[in-house]
């Protein structure tokens, strides 16, 4: 199973970005491989709007399964949830500290979007 | 005759001499007020016999029983209003700018087209001003659509006068497009000279017929001047930072009313752009 988190950096100890649509980049990681990969969300950093549903589908076409962020709106939280990716909401500082806090079950599944969109 | 009154730069004066033009006209005028998110000419004309009418833009909405996912809406939109994850799509209505073209490329049949108001237009009447004003709801970020919803119910053949947004995006586009001439308000400051810069390369791109207007001189310095100077812009009309016309304008009274000397230079500025408009 495939899992993407939010940075801005290029490996396990970069920080994990608090903001799902407007972060950087995507590391997804292969729990079973052990490896990872890194993908751009640049585009989305700079868009007026839509960063949370076009963040969405950039996920969603690595395969991943879950995504662990800090912060998900109502738009991303729709998309994702028809995308049937998993929402973890983590305050943890790096990737490697929120895939410990998901690995040892510290993470729960989100319900709901957890902030509001920006402009509508 | 349309006549755009746009600015770059926001406050510097586009409904002032927007709104004191159109009552210099001699005959019948129309004003658009395209200002939708904050429009206010209406607050310096006494205006009666109000008609009211709502627009909006066509939303998809999926009919998820003949939608066989393929996904040829969420590829044509480049807003984001309608995707899909192989699944039947999602609509994000207030993403939708209202083009249409889900519908048209669904082979199924599946998305038909649903009423989003965005904002309504009121009409209404001051002496030889008719009044046409765009107010968008709160919370809607489309303003283009009402914009040219304001634009569309101008009779052709009649004189207008078009108060655009502040800026230089879609919004002042949208309000500027197929008018005969595009007045730039500025002031001479610093920021009203980078900001005109911008309103200029736009009006350029657009290749309409421009010239500028200078508020508040004495206020600031001489670079706007320069700048048009340079550029070869015409200066059509300097307003004096002038105390007097604040009061008045603090009051909702118009400049050509409370300061009848100031009636002649907007009856000059008139004179000015036709001329420029009949030479092309």
């Amino acid at each position: 199973m495939k899992i993407a988190l939010t940075t801005s950096g290029d490996d396990l100890n970069a920080t994990l970005d608090s903001r799902f649509g407007r972060a950087p980049k995507f590391l997804i990681y292969d729990l079973d491989a052990k490896t990872f990969e890194v993908i751009d969300n640049e585009q989305n950093l700079n868009a007026a709007q839509g960063a949370g549903i076009q963040s969405a589908q950039n996920i969603a076409r690595s395969g991943v399964q879950a995504i662990i962020t800090g912060h998900c709106g109502p738009k991303a939280f729709r998309a994702l949830q028809a995308a049937g990716i998993k929402i973890y909401n983590a305050d943890a500082a790096t990737v490697t500290e929120a895939l410990d806090q998901y690995r040892t079950g510290k993470l729960m599944e989100a319900q709901s979007a957890d902030v509001d969109g920006h402009w509508v | 005759m349309k006549i755009a009154v746009a600015s770059g730069k926001g406050g510097t004066g586009k409904t002032t001499v927007s709104v004191n033009l159109a009552r210099v006209f001699a005959g019948e005028v129309l004003l658009g007020d395209c200002d939708v998110e904050e429009p206010n000419d209406h607050l310096f004309l006494k205006t009666s016999g109000h008609t009211e009418k709502i627009i909006g833009i066509p939303v998809p909405e999926v009919n998820e029983d003949l939608c066989n996912s393929c996904g040829e809406c969420a590829k044509i939109c480049q807003f984001s209003a309608i995707v899909t994850f192989g699944t039947t799509p999602l609509v994000f209505p207030e993403m939708c700018h209202g083009c249409g073209g889900c519908t048209l490329v669904c082979p199924t049949k599946a998305i038909s087209e649903k009423n989003r108001p965005i904002g309504v237009i009121e009409i209404s009447k001051a002496g030889n001003i008719k009044l046409i004003t765009g107010k968008l709801f709160v919370g809607v970020a489309l303003a283009p659509p009402l914009i040219r919803a304001v634009k569309n119910t101008l009779p052709i053949d009649v004189s207008a006068i078009l108060d655009a947004p502040p800026g230089t995006s879609c919004p002042v586009i949208a309000a500027i497009r197929d008018s005969d001439f595009v007045l730039l308000v500025t002031e001479p400051t610093p920021f009203g000279l980078h900001d005109l810069s911008l309103a200029v390369d736009m009006v350029r791109e657009l290749n309409l017929p421009f010239g500028v207007l200078v508020n508040r001189m004495g206020s600031g310095d001489n670079r706007v001047h320069e700048f048009c100077r340079k550029e070869n812009i015409p200066i059509l009309m300097e307003i004096p930072d002038d105390r007097q016309i604040a009061e008045n304008y603090s009051r909702g009274i118009l400049m050509v009313d409370a300061l009848p000397y100031y009636r002649e230079h907007f009856e000059n500025l008139l004179e000015k752009i036709t001329d420029l408009k009949k030479k092309g």
